[in-house]
């Protein structure tokens, strides 16, 4: 088996232990090269809330040290067929090489309680000391009546070890949901 | 549905990573259905070279299929420039020529590279093509992200039973790929 669970840092059923971030500073080492992080249902508190990460090096802290240049896009498609579907580019969830947070999506929707997204990202060689780290995310959700799929990529812009992840609601909190963290050997 | 661990292959300066069925305990026949190889940093020994691949149906005797593709990219730069749409030139109409997975990926700067993954379906059906989809992202020469979405089939009906990675031009310097059979 190729594909170990190695945590589950996030684990939601009920509202009353809602988080607004999720911290994974264990983990994240030379055991693997290829690292996954899966969303199940991810349900925010508040509407148009959207799920972001930034990560520590080793010599890092505050999740504000490591530039990230990403690009992001999405397919989307109304539940009523009304508008046109379409695919395009989102100039303002992309980063050009700041130490800030990324969008893993958008648009999320609190007012109906099936809402949520569902994805996952992949995170490589985050121990390298020689390269960038490259990610690529996708995640499926359903927010504002809507189908959405969206793709997220880019590179951690840090030769040092990253040895943490955070992961943050932009607004509220997260109220339900999953994330699990695999690593593939 | 789980992943099994086949094959680890790592380059130095080397012109090709070639995965053959039945060579140094590569599998790549009707074991599975479905193969993933996972790109960790595959860095050019000269700069601004296309990762790409080759398939073989004669155990890697000769490589270059004809294969046809489709190559969707984003691109952002550190500088702030955006681009993002399908690549005509990138893609490959019955091509047996090195099959791209990203362009222009950096030697420039020893920090840049690509890494993804590849999935290729059924490569041994002696019935229907071969299908696969490519997902990678790269640092590139001019210090722009790349976010490739690359999809297509090999265009025949013999059993593909070798792969092999490369670099368009010049060798591969560094860089892994791992290679899984999914049951």
């Amino acid at each position: 088996m190729a594909k170990t669970l190695i945590s589950t840092p996030l684990n939601i059923t009920t509202s009353d232990t809602a988080v607004s971030t999720v911290d994974i500073t264990s983990g994240i080492d030379d055991t693997y090269s290829v690292y996954e992080f899966h969303f199940y249902n991810i349900h925010a508190s508040d509407d148009d809330a959207e799920l972001q990460f930034q990560v520590n090096a080793s010599d890092g802290a505050d999740w504000n040290d490591s530039p990230l240049t990403t690009t992001f896009f999405s397919a989307y498609h109304n539940e009523d067929d009304s508008g046109t579907p379409a695919l395009s580019y989102h100039t303002g969830h992309d980063i050009a090489n700041a130490a800030t947070f990324q969008n893993i999506h958008y648009n999320l929707w609190n007012n109906v309680n099936e809402s949520g997204m569902s994805g996952s990202m992949t995170l490589y060689d985050p121990s390298s000391t020689t390269y960038v780290k490259h990610f690529i995310s996708r995640v499926s959700s359903d927010g504002f009546a809507m189908a959405s799929d969206v793709h997220m990529a880019g590179y951690i812009n840090d030769t040092t070890d990253i040895t943490e992840i955070r992961f943050k609601i932009s607004a509220g909190t997260i109220d339900a949901g999953i994330i699990k963290m695999f690593g593939v050997s | 549905m789980g992943l099994t661990f086949i094959k680890a292959l790592t380059a130095s300066s080397s012109a090709s990573l070639d995965f053959v069925d039945g060579t140094s305990s590569v599998v790549l026949d009707n074991t599975y259905n479905e193969y993933q190889f996972h790109f960790v940093n595959l860095h050019p020994a000269t700069n601004a070279y296309y990762p790409a691949f080759k398939a073989s149906v004669n155990g890697g005797s000769s490589y270059g299929v004809a294969t046809t593709t489709t190559y969707v990219r984003a691109m952002h730069a550190e500088s702030g420039a955006t681009s993002f749409g399908y690549i005509d030139g990138y893609d490959a109409a019955q091509s047996t020529d090195p099959i791209y997975m990203a362009e222009d990926v950096g030697h420039d700067d020893a920090d840049k590279s690509m890494s993804g993954k590849m999935t290729l379906y059924d490569p041994s059906s002696t019935t229907y093509v071969k299908h696969f989809t490519i997902e990678t992202d790269a640092y590139n020469g001019g210090d722009e992200q790349a976010h490739q979405l690359v999809a297509g089939y090999v265009n025949t009906t013999s059993a593909v039973d070798a792969i092999q990675f490369l670099f368009s031009d010049g060798n591969m310097d560094e860089g892994t790929i791992y290679m899984y059979g999914v049951s």
